[in-house]
Parts: C-alpha cells; structure tokens; sequence
C-alpha cells in the first residue's frame, strides 16, 4: 500500500551546510511518526521543507499521490485542509484572546459563518479543557494551556496531517505526559497524521507508531519503536545511550 | 573603490525592487482578504489616530518658530505683511509632507517594524503561511493602504497647525496685523501648492510605511545579528532608510514639480 505522505530525495543546505542530504521517507495515514535526531541536525528544517516553509534545494513531497504544491490548494475548502504545524513555541498572537487565536484560521481562510466558527471553536475549547479561560490572552495563560491553545489551533481546520515541533519543549514531565496524550487522544478522534519532532526519549515512543532517526542529512534508521533495540547500528546506540533511553525505556517497550 | 561602489549602487537598486514588489504583494493581498474594513479601522488607528498628537504637535511648533524667523527676515526688507505667504507655501510644499512622514516614521514606522520583526522570531508569520493566510496581505496590507488614507489627512493636519502657529508668533506677539496675515495666506495658496503637497505625502507614505514593513517582515534576512538585537537593527535600520528615502524623494518630486 503506498503511504500517506512520501518524501524522496529531499536536500536543504544553508551556505555550506548541508542540512539535509537526501531525506526519504513514507508515513502512513492516520498513523505517529516521530524523528529523533541531535540538537541542530535539521529536524526542525525537515519540518518546515514538508509544510514549504522552507524551499527545498531538491526532492519531492507527495500527499495522498499528489505533488504537495498540489495538495495545497485545497487548503481553503471547509473540508479540512492539508497541513497544520504546531510550533515549538506555540506562535500564539498576543494580541488575541485563546478563543480568537484558535479561531484565527476559520475566520481568515474558510468560508465558515460567525456562528459556525463560534460553534466549532467553542467545542474545540471544552475538547481541550479550556472554556474558562476562553477569554484570557496567551500573556495571562501558563505553558500547558498555551500549547493546548496552539494544538487547538493546529486542528481546528480539520487537517490532514499535523507536523508537531518539539510540542513539549519547556513542560514539566507529568504536561509533557498530558500532551503526548493530548496528541495520540485526538489522533484518534480526527484521524489525522501525524509527524512529530521530539527529545522526549523514550516517552514519545509511547505514542509513536514509527520512529525515524535523522543523522548526517539522511534518515539512518525507520522502525517501530521496539526495533529500535534490535538495530545494530553503533551511532545510533549512542545516541540512545545519550539520551537514556537504556535506563528510562518505558514499561511498552521492556524495562531494562 | 569603483567596483565597491557599483556593488552598493546595484545592492540599492535591488533592495528598492524587491521593495516595491513587497509592497505590491502587500496591496494585492489585502484585497484578498476577509474582514477588510475591520482590518483597515485598526490600521487606520495605528497610523492616523496614534500619530494625530504628534504631528499636531510638532506642526503648532514648527509654524511658531518659522513665524519668528522668517518675520526677523522679512522685516529687513520691509516685507513683513508678506508673512502669511511664506509660512502657508513653506508648510503647504515643503515642510508639511517631509516633517509629517518624518514623525509618522518615528512613531507608526519603527513600532511595526519592531513588531513585525518580533512576529517573524516568533514564528507568528510562519504560522499565518501554516495556516493558509496571506501574511503580507493580513499584516502589512491593511497598514499599506491605511497610509493612502491617512499620509494626505495627516499633512494636512500639519499644515493647517503649522499656519495657525505662524499667526500666533506673527500677529499676537509680533503685531503683524491679522487680516493681512490671513488674507495673504488665501492669497497666495493656490490648488497647485496643495496638490503638490498632497501628492508628496503619498509618495512619503508608500514609501516610509513600504521600507519599514519590509525590514521589519524580513528581519531574519536583512538584520546581522538574530533574536532581539536583529529586530532592533532591523527597526533602527527602517527608520534611517525611511527617513533618507524622504529627503531623496522630496528631491526628486521637488524638482519635477516647479
């Protein structure tokens, strides 16, 4: 069967740096991916070549079989658009209130009427536990309810595929918990895929159907999470050792 | 020397292209937009409300003191009664629309282009592009044709402020008889003389409001240095090409005009 979301050959390089040397990559529909990578190796620029905002030097996207340049005009039907991303710093507009910056992309790019954005955005708010503080600015928020803000934000159009940035940078362990909760909880409800940028070893496995390992510009390793142990690559076991996933396996996944 | 200086000539003449096709895209994309008035109301706030105060301000001081000057010319040639003239003609063709861009730079100009170069740190822009929202359209379009709006109704604010200092330092402290001020300022102020203002505050206007936007929206690719310092490099930077553009272009139209 032929995946969801297909990458080939994609390469980004800023002056001399080669980001990324060739990427390949298949995500099913409806399904997690996650990419683990070092700091700074290009998961975020991999992100962003997916959603285009970035140009990518050479490659291709493909969604669903099409071009995603293709993909993307459908971006304004009311049937859901293409791709949402959530950032790793919520992007939230100051100046707007958890109801207008979740409300931001149906007001502006669909032909929704007032009452039938009010009824979504209102329904999407008690999904994500936030009709109180409906009215409050991201200012007057804490940092689990602004990602809830940005994650209600990032769905509210319905999308087909959701690129999270590292979505629980800077929470503390029992919201990264609730997030990656969050996130598995209304892939299941939505059914959208998602792709996913983490350094929450291993507890993003947890909701991960598939695990990608970006090294040196190209995807060294794809799997399922419980074949990371049986890869035999050597870099890899390094980096899994750096980031304890030996000592902190989760108890899916065997407890060592 | 002469190929730095053709490099900085070519760099300028291609800054000022990639300018004008951002504002162009700025207009276009806000004429696609949804919700256009509500977004014109707050711009139109954001450069004609806010900068009322000042320009009126520095209007009334500027007519003031150019009624103290230019009496303590006019007087040694015995001209005095043509006061009203030359402060209505100085503000009205020349110091109305330069001091009025200059003001609204400082206030309008440097505050969007800092929040505009904060909005791109923080990804704000990329997300409007996640989110299938034009961001030149949403942010700069609605401030680029506000400035149509509120540049000629600014100027003339100035104006109007400047004249009625000159008669406050020329008649009430320097006794130049009031009728003849006045009636030397209908006199001699023809539809010529406001048009001509009226057409360099727009000129100002696109162009000001134009480099300060795009300095600010490209923050993370003209500033040298990332985070805060960029959008402050980026902010200052803005105010000193804006304020330079309008002094060269007061040249330029200056010169076509007479």
């Amino acid at each position: 069967m032929d995946p969801f979301l297909k990458i080939r050959g994609l390469k980004k390089h800023f002056g001399e740096n080669r980001v990324l040397d060739g990427i390949d990559l298949d995500v099913a529909a409806a399904s997690v991916t996650t990419i683990i990578g070092k700091s700074g190796i290009g998961k975020s620029v991999l992100l962003k070549c997916i959603a285009n905002l970035l140009q990518a030097d050479a490659g291709t996207v493909e969604l669903d079989g099409k071009a995603i340049s293709q993909s993307r005009r459908r971006a304004n039907s009311d049937e859901g658009v293409t791709f949402s991303y959530m950032f790793q710093n919520n992007a939230l507009f100051d100046s707007m209130t958890a109801f207008e910056n979740v409300a931001l992309p149906l007001r502006e790019a669909s032909q929704l009427g007032k009452a039938a954005i009010k009824e979504r955005v209102d329904e999407m708010l008690a999904h994500l536990e936030l009709s109180d503080s409906a009215a409050r600015f991201p200012g007057e928020l804490s940092g689990g309810m602004k990602k809830r803000v940005a994650l209600g934000r990032a769905l509210i159009t319905k999308p087909q595929v959701v690129l999270f940035d590292e979505p629980t940078t800077g929470l503390d362990p029992e919201r990264k918990f609730s997030v990656f909760e969050m996130i598995a909880d209304y892939r299941e409800r939505f059914g959208f895929t998602a792709l996913l940028v983490s350094h929450d070893i291993p507890e993003v496995f947890e909701i991960s159907d598939h695990v990608a390992w970006l090294d040196a510009g190209r995807i060294k390793f794809f799997g399922k999470p419980d074949e990371l142990n049986a890869d035999a690559q050597s870099a890899l076991s390094g980096f899994l050792s750096k980031a304890n996933y030996g000592r902190k396996k989760s108890p899916q996944h065997g407890v060592a | 020397m002469i190929r730095t200086l053709g490099c900085s000539a070519l760099s300028v003449v291609f800054e000022l292209g990639e300018i004008t096709v951002f504002g162009l895209g700025a207009v276009r994309g806000f004429f696609l937009q949804k919700r256009r008035l509500s977004k014109l109301i707050v711009a139109i706030h954001e450069i004609g409300v806010r900068c009322f105060p000042i320009v009126a301000t520095v209007g009334l001081f500027t007519g003031l003191v150019m009624g103290l000057q230019l009496y303590y010319t006019l007087v040694k040639f015995g001209a005095e009664s043509a006061l009203g003239t030359a402060v209505a003609l100085s503000l009205i063709r020349e110091l109305g629309p330069v001091l009025t861009a200059l003001m609204v730079v400082g206030q309008a100009g440097s505050a969007m282009s800092s929040e505009l170069g904060f909005q791109r740190n923080d990804e704000q822009i990329d997300a409007l592009q996640t989110m299938s929202i034009d961001p030149l359209g949403y942010l700069v379009g609605p401030r680029l044709v506000a400035t149509l709006i509120c540049f000629p109704m600014l100027t003339a604010v100035f104006d109007l402020v400047g004249i009625f200092g000159g008669y406050l330092t020329g008649s009430l402290l320097l006794n130049v008889d009031a009728g003849v001020y006045w009636n030397r300022v209908f006199e001699s102020v023809t539809w010529a003389d406001v048009q001509g203002g009226f057409i360099k505050s727009l000129v100002f206007g696109l162009l000001t409001i134009s480099i300060c936007a795009y300095r600010g929206f490209n923050t993370h690719r003209k500033a040298s240095s990332p985070g805060v310092r960029g959008v402050s490099e980026s902010a200052t930077r803005a105010v000193v090409w804006s304020s330079v553009s309008v002094l060269a272009a007061d040249y330029l139209i200056t010169s076509f005009l007479l």
